[in-house]
């Protein structure tokens, strides 16, 4: 099938495999918070077996039970209770194609903490945030980071001295303690940049050229504290990568043949990125992971600070949306870079690979 | 061997990343009988550094350099206890799945290509979270080094398979060793160095895993660690209010660490690849 288009059965392949991660995704974000002795049914199932509490909160209990399907309920839609007038608790097989359906509709349920808000609505407030501020610098960061490392294999001598030290530095500093010491510095000792938040707090988000100024201005200190280290890491990845090809014979001959450097310095670059968009693939989790912490430091509102507002108040809906949103993130990422390569890399498009 | 031992002595950011390791490994060991380290309440909330608290104190009064010494002490032990688990498990179904191939081989591709893209964070944050009691170090350790292990078994898978066809271990096969014995005595010697050098890095991701799922408040609940220190700071004010002996000297000593682990793994590369070599 499609043998003579290579590039769409490459792209095809990858993508199944992708949908079948996606699957295995989804069940583990199910089955995960299940395993701990606090787990959310039973805090829902406490909660709402209590019977203490007023009319209303034992309604807004109840709606959480239907939500997840986590009680069995008969055709009118009323809970059923057992002998003792608990609420009969439903397989756990069943709450999980109950769960899987919602995911499927894009539903990830209602907020523990911000009832009655969906998770999705307190989601698409901060994925803009996240995305704007994660898409360009990783994407910068993985250029700037290639372009530098391979200059720093071709030429050598004192830029290489100087740079690859400071990379290997940069690179092994963790995201989380390099946007705190720039925070110290930037912001809380000399106050040059903002130290919190994504815009003034007097400000309401909207097209305006004061709210868009006050974002610019917060944008500086987490832009550079994921960039630099961000491109600190893909440079000596490309040094290392840039120095082996450099022994290989065609970069000889050329430079035995008299082209000038800067074309050999493309020839080196285009057969060194291939392997690096691999590594970009492998890394983009950690990546953003990294990045997620970065916007706590910064207390950016973006999915950063979803996740850890949720995490402090257990919401465990708003926790479970999220980190199915950052795997689903992370898997879209993948698989955009996976189809550059099915049209960078020469042996996918003669239909030599087989997609693994 | 000897003659690549002697070759990365003579690589000075070999001797500088193992020195600085070692130097962190027996701070870990020593310090606390040289230092009484001491993590009751002793003075106000984040009183500055002085002559009696080195460091200054944390928000509950605390003294720093007590909860430094500790928190190192964890972090070494998250670290070694997660590049243990996960080296050895890599190593082992790598190694062997490289060598074999079958159902076993598969079953490993299978589940570390899954778990290449679905990022160890999550997973870190999902199982932590589910646990709010009970979290201890130890724990999170095998948590972490549960999570971690796909990576070294594809990267060790490789290397096996690459040395399967060598003549050496046709030879022991015709001799009657059996897989075992092959594995053992033919193959995993090859792949000694680079089996440590996963090892460093993996000591190195777990100690940074582990910083950051504290930093989140998902942290040990048994012991103070250099992530529940940054976790502190951040949470109580200290961070915000500039008390840089709240989080700086954690935070520099975590780089430290993970600085000092990736240098160790560069020098290594650059002495067991002769072309980076020059």
């Amino acid at each position: 099938m499609l043998k003579q288009y290579p590039t769409a059965r490459y792209i095809l392949h990858r993508g199944g495999w992708y949908f079948l991660t996606f699957l295995v995704a989804v069940t583990i974000n199910f089955f995960l918070p299940r395993l701990g002795a606090s787990n959310p049914v039973d805090i829902i199932m406490g909660k709402a077996g209590s019977g203490l509490d007023t009319e209303a909160a034992r309604e807004k209990e109840e709606s959480y039970l239907k939500e997840f399907g986590l009680v069995q309920v008969d055709a009118t839609g009323t809970i059923l209770r057992g002998p003792d007038g608990k609420p009969l608790k439903s397989s756990n097989v069943s709450q999980f194609f109950n769960y899987v359906k919602m995911c499927f509709q894009g539903d990830f349920g209602t907020s523990f903490q911000k009832y009655p808000k969906k998770v999705t609505t307190i989601i698409a407030e901060a994925v803009p945030w996240t995305l704007a501020l994660q898409l360009p610098t990783i994407m910068f960061g993985w250029i700037v980071g290639n372009v530098l490392g391979a200059l720093a294999a071709y030429r050598r001598g004192v830029f290489d001295r100087v740079f690859f030290p400071l990379a290997l530095l940069l690179s092994a500093v963790p995201f989380f303690a390099f946007g705190m010491l720039l925070v110290y510095v930037c912001a809380i000792k000399n106050g040059w940049l903002p130290a919190m938040g994504g815009y003034a707090g007097d400000l309401v988000p909207g097209f305006n050229f004061d709210f868009f100024k006050s974002a610019g201005y917060h944008y500086i200190l987490p832009f550079f504290s994921i960039f630099l280290i961000l491109a600190g890491g893909q440079a000596i990845g490309m040094r290392s990568m840039g120095i082996y090809e450099l022994g290989t014979d065609y970069i000889k001959y050329a430079k035995w043949l008299g082209i000038k450097e800067n074309k050999i310095l493309l020839y080196l670059f285009r057969n060194a990125m291939l392997p690096q968009l691999t590594g970009l693939a492998l890394s983009l989790g950690g990546m953003i992971g990294g990045a997620l912490i970065t916007e706590m430091i910064f207390s950016y509102p973006g999915l950063g600070m979803a996740i850890l507002s949720a995490i402090q108040g257990q919401d465990y809906p708003m926790i479970q949306g999220c980190t199915l949103l950052v795997t689903i993130s992370v898997l879209i990422a993948n698989f955009t870079v996976d189809i550059l390569i099915g049209f960078l890399d020469p042996r996918v498009k003669a239909g030599q690979m087989g997609g693994n | 061997m000897t003659k690549l031992l002697k070759n990365l002595l003579k690589s000075p950011s070999f001797i500088i990343g193992m020195g600085l390791f070692l130097l962190t490994i027996g701070g870990a060991l020593l310090l606390p009988f040289f230092y009484h380290v001491n993590l009751g309440l002793q003075a106000s909330s984040y009183a500055s550094p002085n002559g009696k608290f080195l460091l200054g104190c944390d928000h509950l009064g605390r003294d720093m350099v007590s909860m430094l010494i500790e928190g190192l002490r964890s972090s070494l032990y998250v670290g070694l206890l997660t590049g243990v688990i996960a080296t050895t498990l890599g190593t082992a179904l790598g190694i062997y799945g490289g060598f074999k191939g079958g159902w076993m081989d598969d079953f490993v591709n299978l589940v570390t290509n899954l778990f290449l893209v679905i990022p160890s964070f999550v997973v870190l944050i999902l199982i932590s979270s589910s646990l709010s009691k009970g979290r201890s170090l130890t724990l999170i350790g095998l948590i972490i080094g549960l999570t971690t292990w796909t990576w070294s078994a594809r990267a060790v898978r490789a290397q096996a398979a690459s040395l399967k066809s060598r003549d050496h271990i046709a030879l022991a096969r015709i001799n009657g060793a059996n897989t075992f014995r092959v594995l053992t005595l033919h193959i995993l010697p090859y792949l000694a160095s680079y089996v440590f050098m996963i090892f460093i890095l993996q000591v190195a991701s777990g100690i940074l895993s582990e910083a950051a799922i504290s930093m989140i408040g998902l942290g040990p609940l048994d012991t103070v660690s250099l992530g529940t220190i940054l976790n502190d700071a951040k949470n109580q004010g200290g961070f915000g209010d500039g008390m840089w002996w709240a989080f700086m000297p954690a935070t520099v000593i975590i780089t430290v660490l993970v600085f000092a682990l990736y240098i160790i793994n560069t020098s290594m590369e650059g002495v067991f690849n002769p072309r980076l070599r020059k």
